[in-house]
């Protein structure tokens, strides 16, 4: 049975009519008074900001960087990232290098006015060298300083552990 | 001698309304957020102390836009005739009783009027004018639709709100304020005396000073902001200084009329000289206008609007024959203490 009865007669849903006591109005008035004036006393959700912060937990996707390790980049070039990514953000040009992993980015940049922050670079990379920080303090004053090159995109992988712990306890 | 006694109380109540008004605005941001467990303006000198003097810089400061499609006479007229309207009620409100200051005695209040009452019933009525010309004039549909809305609602309440005072008039025996709050001696409040007139008497009162649940005229979901979309600068900061000291002179009509005055009980056997009774007197009645006012203030942080039938609907078939059998009922029972 569904819904409508049979010949396709509407079933009227009426909510439960109010009692006398609730038509009366005043006593329900009381009643949220009571709920509201009762939330005088619980703790405040307000962060002050520049004075205190709100620290994310690892699971937060702040802006994207390259994971430095050993003092160079993870990051291999393949262009991976660039290729995932939804609203064409990032471009990396590739480079050969003595190093073991022969392959590294001459240029990565991130164009942080077209990032939305989607993680889809952070999930395709082999590498896990392109993950999501905990950083979400992103103002410019004009759009040059929105091209983040490697300079601000390298972070040291110490400070970005916990979101790797993250990524391999839930991938 | 006898001009400058008026002249001192007129700026003296107008100053004290106009920085009550201020910082009403700072504390109904300060309530609402410990309501919705938040901390509200704190960053404004201490405590967010100077945020009402920031507003009043920011208002002045900006441009005050009229639209070219406007009739600019009485879209100028219609903040003035608000504020007006809201300031001058308090002129017959007693804040205090006689007070022996430099040989004189002063009587607390501006104006002496023997028919107080009316005269605070009539000036409110004119309230609806500068609403509903502000409404007319922008030549925006938002602020039409908003000051009809208004005109309706008041004159609907204003019924209810005058029928609800007799009841009170009827056991006072007159129509003068002073002398409304001397019958109320001893604590023989009329709140508790009369306690029909006493709720439907707050009810139009919200609805006279257009606070939530009955803030149809501007109703922000569905009329953008009612009759003052189109007021830009100072002149919608004058329909804000109307609609908070109006909620203060509302306030105060509720503590003269039904909390006392400036009654306060006991305060004869404690011993005190003439003028610290007096003063005494008045420290009651401020801080029994701000306990309604934050009683307004806390309604309107917990009901959501009504619609706009609902709103009718209790206006004409709820508190009209409720206002009208409690005088039935008050003269009743006057009938049977009198034989």
């Amino acid at each position: 049975m569904n819904d409508r009865g049979s010949m396709g007669e509407t079933k009227v849903i009426r909510k439960k009519d109010l009692t006398i006591w609730e038509k009366m109005y005043i006593p329900e008035i009381v009643k949220g008074l009571r709920i509201t004036l009762s939330q005088v006393f619980r703790p405040t959700f307000t962060v002050q900001y520049p004075e205190q912060r709100f620290v994310p937990s690892a699971s937060f996707r702040g802006r994207p960087v390259l994971v430095e390790e050993n003092g160079t980049e993870r990051c291999v070039a393949c262009g991976l990232c660039s290729r995932v990514c939804p609203s064409l953000a990032i471009e990396v040009q590739a480079a050969e290098t003595e190093d073991q992993k022969e392959r590294y980015p001459v240029l990565f940049e991130i164009n942080m006015l077209r990032c939305i922050f989607c993680g889809f670079c952070e999930e395709v990379c082999p590498e896990e060298a392109i993950i999501m920080s905990s950083e979400y303090e992103l103002a410019f004053s004009n759009q040059k300083d929105a091209l983040f090159g490697k300079d601000k995109l390298l972070v040291p992988i110490e400070k970005v552990q916990p979101r790797l712990d993250f990524l391999r306890a839930n991938r | 001698m006898e001009i400058i006694e008026p002249l001192v109380k007129i700026v003296l109540v107008f100053l004290i309304n106009l920085t009550t008004v201020a910082y009403l605005v700072y504390v109904e941001r300060r309530v609402s957020a410990l309501l919705q467990n938040r901390i509200g303006p704190n960053r404004v000198g201490p405590a967010g102390l100077l945020q009402p003097v920031a507003d009043i810089v920011k208002l002045f400061l900006k441009e005050d836009i009229v639209p070219t499609a406007a009739n600019k006479f009485v879209h100028s007229l219609a903040p003035i005739i608000s504020l007006v309207v809201a300031m001058t009620t308090f002129a017959v409100i007693p804040f205090g009783n006689v007070i022996h200051l430099f040989g004189r005695d002063i009587k607390l209040m501006i104006a002496d009027v023997n028919v107080g009452i009316l005269y605070i019933l009539a000036l409110s009525s004119l309230g609806v004018y500068g609403v509903t010309l502000s409404g007319w004039s922008s030549n925006n549909k938002y602020s039409l639709l908003g000051g009809l809305r208004s005109s309706a609602q008041m004159i609907s309440y204003e019924l209810s709100m005058g029928l609800s005072i007799i009841g009170v008039l009827m056991i006072a025996q007159t129509l003068r304020l002073d002398k409304i709050v001397e019958s109320q001696a001893h604590g023989m409040w009329y709140f508790w005396r009369t306690p029909v007139s006493f709720i439907t008497f707050v009810v139009a009162s919200f609805a006279e000073t257009n606070r939530l649940p009955f803030d149809l005229p501007e109703a922000e979901p569905e009329l953008v902001g009612g009759y003052h979309t189109e007021y830009s600068g100072m002149k919608f900061g004058l329909f804000f200084l109307a609609e908070y000291a109006n909620m203060i002179t509302a306030s105060a009509i509720i503590t003269t009329l039904f909390l006392g005055g400036w009654q306060l009980p006991f305060v004869g056997h404690l011993g005190l000289s003439d003028l610290a009774v007096s003063l005494l007197q008045v420290a009651a009645f401020a801080i029994k206008v701000c306990g309604v006012l934050l009683f307004f203030i806390v309604v309107r942080w917990t009901i959501p609007r009504f619609r706009y039938d609902q709103l009718m609907n209790i206006g004409w078939k709820v508190m009209l024959p409720l206002a009208i059998a409690n005088i039935l009922a008050t003269g009743f029972f006057l009938l049977l203490r009198m034989n």
